[in-house]
């Protein structure tokens, strides 16, 4: 029972971490229709950044949290500007590919100057473990959980009190009638795929502080993101938070119930049997 | 869809010739290889574009079924003795049925949502091989050396015989397009791919009509992977079963042109060689330019050049004709 509990912590924890990240995917995917496969590999690169501002600087990868939110912030907005937004006129299948040929660029490109080995951050602040009467809370994990909430927190307050925010959703819910009323949408998009980055890239920071940083670690986690955002329902950020935690809560659980090896199988049959049910996800309309 | 002309049937006729004269004229094996597997993800591309390019299902999965002939025929002949021919119906029949069975569900799918469950299902498919010990786990496959004869899908001494085969295959795909993009069938396709809504009221069955896309493809990839198992003669779940693959093929189809019947046969012209040969001469040191490299040119011919090359061959000889 102990183990269960542990492992129902665990799932939550790596669950939070989840939404952060498709938040980010579901952004783009609401406001653009643009599927972001590169979007792991955005986060690979957070932490990269997070791992070598640790080994070079010894800053720890709390702190650089809004280091990486500008620097991938700004990167989103470059890769908007000269590869999606060129396509977003194209046909359907050009703006799914597009972003294949960015992951496999950036993916192997980092393999090519940083090496393929994994690496990792060994003493950072929040090191250690808690014990709570029996079930254990690792310290890292649990503030990357904190941290994911303030974030996710922090951008919905932004996209429902802000003016700009509120752009965003408009364009969102309808893209003509949003550019009607006098919306650039054309920034709008723009500003979108780069906070959809930058977020990611506070994932990146958060992750690098447990979690084993390579390049191609992007993979899994982007195929996890997706169904996270689809599980949700199309652009829902509600949904993607939900969803995310049901996904983290899921994995672990079915890993540790049936086999480990098995938990990424686990999560892809739930998505399928609940698109089966809701094609539209759990919060899409 | 007009019969073809006399013209075009010259054309095709003289394009044949060279193909079958072209190994011999050019003895290099690798030269071979590289026109081998080029057929191969032609096919491949051919196939993934019946429910791609014609029904408008972008599969990002069509791995599993690629994986299941690999599997299918390598099982029967390693465990039961079975002639690969046979075992390559059998994989065929296997696919369609599993293509139907995942293809059910996935009826109201569409766009993103449909890919991305096409991702989680090949996915499964690799996680599952990759465990299950009766096919070898992640060990994989060796299919045990036979005598070489056509009987046995088996040749040591030359890759002439598998050039041939696979040809003949991706004639057959070839064929099997056609057939659907000028039949009925192939008008209700295009149909669903513009609006499953006003296919349904124009009276089309839409999820029958799009499980049989569906399966028609499964059957062909099928194929594809059933050859590629005898031709390389090791399968483990990390060379027939993994997403790049996929993405593979639907990257043939898309720089040929989608939904057009020989457009990804150009696209897998262009890309098979350009993908085997920079990474015979970049990749041998392991370090991934080939890749870059790769991953570049996609990115450039989805901004530059998204409706594929064929496409824009055929718009400026439509342009130039009129």
């Amino acid at each position: 029972m102990d183990q269960l509990l542990q492992q129902l912590v665990n799932g939550v924890l790596i669950g939070l971490v989840y939404s952060l990240l498709a938040i980010g995917l579901t952004l783009v995917w609401g406001v653009m229709n643009v599927l972001n496969f590169a979007h792991g590999d955005f986060l690979m690169i957070g932490m990269f950044l997070s791992y070598w501002m640790y080994a070079l600087g010894g800053i720890d990868p709390l702190f650089s949290i809004p280091v990486n939110a500008v620097a991938l912030f700004l990167m989103g907005m470059f890769i908007y500007r000269f590869i999606i937004s060129k396509v977003m006129h194209g046909p359907g299948l050009a703006q799914l590919v597009v972003t294949f040929g960015v992951s496999i660029f950036i993916a192997n490109f980092a393999a090519l100057i940083w090496t393929p080995n994994f690496r990792s951050i060994e003493h950072t602040l929040l090191s250690g473990t808690w014990d709570l009467s029996g079930i254990k809370l690792s310290i890292p994990k649990f503030v990357s959980s904190i941290g994911s909430v303030v974030t996710s927190f922090l951008l919905f307050s932004f996209l429902r009190y802000t003016r700009t925010g509120k752009a965003i959703l408009a364009v969102e819910m309808d893209r003509e009638a949003a550019t009607i009323m006098g919306i650039n949408t054309e920034r709008i998009n723009s500003l979108s795929f780069a906070i959809g980055s930058a977020l990611v890239g506070v994932a990146g920071a958060l992750l690098a502080t447990h979690y084993y940083i390579y390049p191609f670690v992007g993979g899994t986690f982007g195929l996890i993101c997706f169904c996270i955002v689809a599980l949700g329902g199309f652009g829902s950020i509600e949904g993607a938070f939900i969803a995310g935690i049901l996904v983290g809560v899921v994995q672990t659980l079915g890993g540790y119930i049936f086999d480990p090896a098995y938990k990424l199988a686990i999560v892809f049959v739930m998505y399928l049997i609940t698109v089966w049910i809701r094609p539209q996800g759990l919060r899409g309309w | 869809m007009h019969d073809l002309t006399a013209k075009q049937l010259t054309l095709g006729g003289v394009v044949l010739a060279l193909l079958v004269a072209l190994p011999l004229l050019v003895p290099s094996p690798f030269f071979q290889h590289v026109m081998i597997i080029t057929f191969m993800f032609a096919m491949c591309g051919v196939a993934w574009n019946v429910m791609g390019g014609y029904a408008g299902m972008f599969s990002f999965g069509q791995v599993a079924f690629f994986g299941i002939g690999a599997y299918t025929s390598s099982f029967l002949l390693l465990t039961f003795q079975v002639s690969p021919w046979i075992g390559l119906l059998a994989g065929g029949v296997i696919s369609a049925i599993l293509a139907a069975a995942i293809g059910y569900p996935c009826s109201n799918l569409r766009g993103h949502y449909f890919a991305i469950a096409s991702i989680a299902f090949g996915e499964i498919i690799r996680i599952v091989f990759n465990n299950w010990h009766l096919v070898g786990a992640a060990e994989g496959l060796t299919i045990p050396m036979l005598k070489e004869s056509l009987g046995n899908f088996m040749f040591h001494s030359s890759k002439l015989p598998y050039y041939y085969i696979m040809l003949a295959f991706l004639l057959l795909a070839i064929a099997v397009c056609w057939w659907v993009s000028a039949s009925k069938m192939g008008y209700y396709f295009r149909a669903i791919k513009e609006s499953h809504e006003v296919a349904e009221v124009l009276g089309v069955n839409v999820v029958r009509f799009r499980l049989y896309a569906i399966m028609i493809s499964a059957f062909l990839t099928s194929f594809a992977g059933t050859f590629y198992a005898q031709y390389i003669l090791y399968i483990d779940p990390e060379s027939v079963m993994i997403l790049p693959i996929s993405v593979q093929i639907v990257l043939v189809a898309m720089l040929g042109g989608a939904s057009t019947v020989l457009g990804p046969v150009f696209g897998a012209a262009i890309l098979i060689p350009l993908s085997e040969y920079s990474r015979a001469f970049l990749g041998y040191k392991g370090t991934g330019v080939d890749m870059i490299v790769y991953g570049t040119l996609i990115t450039i011919i989805s901004m530059y050049q998204p409706n594929g090359v064929w496409g824009a061959i055929v718009e400026r000889l439509r342009k130039g004709g009129k």
